[in-house]
């Protein structure tokens, strides 16, 4: 597992991909930040977050697109089955190094909050008798960062499946795009229409429900107010680890085909 | 070592490999002969773990491939039929990474650097694998299999795209590693086969048509009683001559003419050395014998009447039309010999499976220890570069004198 994690690792670098990624990530985060705190003139950073994960739809993809398309295609995938690796350790593999390539980008981007800690202190050395604290809230900081790297980790998971079922790369990052708009917007149906005009699109509260339930981002909202949302932790967990296993069982399948 | 027990590989309806056996002992060297879309890669990928069988078992080193896959895989060393090769990294990135793959222990350098010298590709260890020759990138892939000693080496079709001196030096590293590693080869190069194979198996249509020691299909191959002889003289009379000549049992003439002299196809009876007498006849009535060749079966020759013969046996009405006219006395003789080791295969296994069952192997055999304790690269090396130093002595005597 160790050797297929490194050499995925040096993989993205020895590619564009790595630093296309790295490169686009951290240019959007930067500017996302800028706009969203600094511009509007607030130091909350809850709309930092979500754009960040909007913008995740397009930017795993990229990351995880290769992963196993590419070792189809090249059929490099015959020395990685042929060797002394369980194919679980060989899907970890892949799917670790792509989670620490993205881990490391998010956390190099939290520097981008450091302006934001800065023009704070000097907001609050100014309003020494304020009641209410003058900031940005560390705690919520946190718990988004977390929020965002298990959002991270199960779009990963769902960008590794659908790779090991392609051969192509471009159609994986295609369809990978695909499955995440369609996992994370279900829940905009909800908010379509109001209840008052009786335009609702959704009418069942139940279906509203479930569909709430389902959403990848309506569990979002607890992390970017700073709570530590357990449901919602181990729904993300969940997810990744639902999608490492059906990874798995692709290549096992594909080997009794 | 390779133990295969009636494997069978069915994609849907289509039957790939259907039932085949064989084992191959320890520091044996198998050619594993067939045509286009036989099953060879199919059993290839089998035994190597890479697809799964429908039923039968493949066992290496008395592990089953499918029970233990890791301990069994840790055995062999594979070179697909395209090799395995990450364009974007270089050469020794590329064994590196093989290396860790395989979880060796050896000192990492040292053992890649005498891959790379064994297979020739010492000089191109920091280039990209993209950027390489096909001939270079067979060899990349023929040291990922080496990576690690394995005592089990499957190479399938190992020197596509070589140049002749390159193939010859993989047949050399083939036989040197066949003193101490299993190995099953696949190839097309027939000549290959039986230059580096202990024994050949041929098969057809999923299906093992011939198990055979290469001694034996090269002694049956040799033992030839025709000749090609080039005759100066006229033609009928020559002709006549041969054929009243005592110990010889067919002559005839074939159209290669050069100046006043003809070819003559002649063979001679079972037992009879016909070429002093022909000599002797031939200087008595003034007609010089310009040329004498003994006519070998090659061993395509056989290959290509095994298959025939098997695939005339599955479809009998197909054929028959062309069976009726034998093309020449030569097809004959080889369509003899292909059915008599067609056959004696046959019979083989059917003696085999009606055996007593087979006995379970010991306790203690499950874990015995396979690995290759000799360094054998480290000594492939040193052998060269003492072979090197001793042309390079050679020489400088040379030049002293």
């Amino acid at each position: 597992m160790l050797a297929v994690y490194k050499k995925e690792l040096r993989s993205f670098f020895i590619n564009p991909v790595g630093f296309v990624f790295t490169g686009i990530f951290l240019t959007l985060a930067a500017f996302l930040c800028c706009f969203t705190t600094l511009k509007t003139k607030t130091y909350s950073t809850s709309n930092f977050f979500y754009y960040l994960v909007l913008s995740l739809i397009v930017l795993i993809p990229l990351l995880t697109m290769r992963s196993f398309a590419e070792e189809r295609k090249m059929r490099t995938e015959q020395m990685l089955l042929t060797a002394p690796v369980t194919i679980t350790g060989l899907v970890l593999g892949k799917y670790l190094a792509s989670f620490t390539i993205f881990a490391g980008c998010l956390l190099v981007s939290c520097f981008d909050f450091v302006p934001l800690y800065i023009v704070g202190k000097a907001e609050a050395a100014l309003n020494k008798d304020a009641i209410t604290h003058i900031g940005p809230v560390t705690s919520q900081i946190a718990a988004s960062v977390l929020g965002v790297l298990l959002i991270g980790a199960a779009f990963i998971a769902i960008g590794v499946f659908v790779s090991s079922l392609t051969e192509n790369q471009l159609s994986s990052a295609i369809i990978t795009i695909a499955v995440l708009l369609v996992m994370v917007a279900v829940n905009v149906l909800n908010t379509i229409g109001s209840d008052s005009e009786g335009t609702r699109l959704i009418n069942s509260y139940v279906v509203r429900y479930i569909i709430d339930w389902m959403s990848i981002l309506s569990r979002f909202s607890s992390f970017r107010y700073g709570i530590l949302d357990w449901s919602a932790l181990v729904y993300y967990l969940s997810l990744s680890f639902i999608f490492v296993y059906l990874t798995v069982r692709v290549y096992e399948r594909r080997r009794w085909a | 070592m390779i133990k295969i027990s009636h494997l069978v590989k069915n994609y849907g309806n289509f039957c790939a490999v259907d039932d085949i056996s064989f084992e191959v002992a320890k520091g044996e060297v198998v050619g594993f002969l067939g045509p286009n879309g036989a099953g060879k890669s199919t059993t290839m990928n089998m035994v190597t773990g890479y697809l799964s069988s429908t039923s039968g078992s493949v066992t290496i080193g008395g592990v089953d491939i499918l029970d233990d896959p890791l301990n069994a895989k840790r055995l062999i060393g594979y070179l697909p039929e395209q090799p395995p090769l990450y364009p974007d990294m270089t050469v020794a990135e590329y064994l590196s990474f093989a290396y860790d793959l395989k979880g060796c222990t050896f000192n990492r350098e040292k053992h890649i650097g005498e891959i790379c010298d064994v297979v020739k590709i010492t000089d191109v260890k920091n280039r990209l694998i993209k950027n390489l020759s096909k001939g270079y990138k067979q060899r990349v892939g023929i040291a990922q299999a080496l990576v690690g000693n394995p005592p089990v080496i499957i190479f399938d079709e190992p020197t596509i795209g070589l140049d002749p001196k390159q193939i010859i030096e993989i047949r050399n590293l083939i036989r040197t590693l066949g003193k101490e590693h299993t190995v099953i080869l696949s190839t097309h190069i027939l000549q290959e086969v039986q230059a580096v194979c202990d024994r050949i198996v041929i098969i057809n249509k999923g299906k093992i048509v011939a198990d055979e020691l290469t001694e034996n299909i090269s002694r049956a191959v040799e033992n030839t009683r025709r000749f090609n002889v080039k005759i100066s003289g006229p033609q009928r009379d020559v002709l006549a001559t041969l054929r009243n000549l005592p110990g010889i049992s067919y002559a005839e003439v074939l159209a290669a003419r050069d100046g006043d002299a003809y070819t003559y196809m002649i063979e001679s009876e079972v037992g009879v050395d016909i070429r002093k007498k022909l000599f002797w006849t031939l200087s008595d009535k003034g007609w010089p014998m310009i040329g004498l060749e003994a006519l070998g079966m090659s061993i395509e020759d056989i290959f290509i009447a095994v298959v025939d013969k098997t695939d005339e046996e599955k479809r009998p009405g197909l054929r028959q039309d062309r069976k009726k006219k034998p093309d020449s006395r030569r097809a004959a003789a080889e369509k003899a010999m292909a059915s008599e080791i067609v056959e004696k295969t046959a019979d083989d296994r059917k003696r085999s499976g009606d055996g007593e069952p087979e006995e379970e192997a010991p306790a203690g055999d499950y874990y015995e220890d396979h690995t290759v304790t000799e360094d054998t690269f480290a000594k492939m090396t040193e052998k060269a570069a003492a072979d090197r130093e001793e042309r390079a002595g050679d020489g400088g005597e040379k030049k002293g004198e």
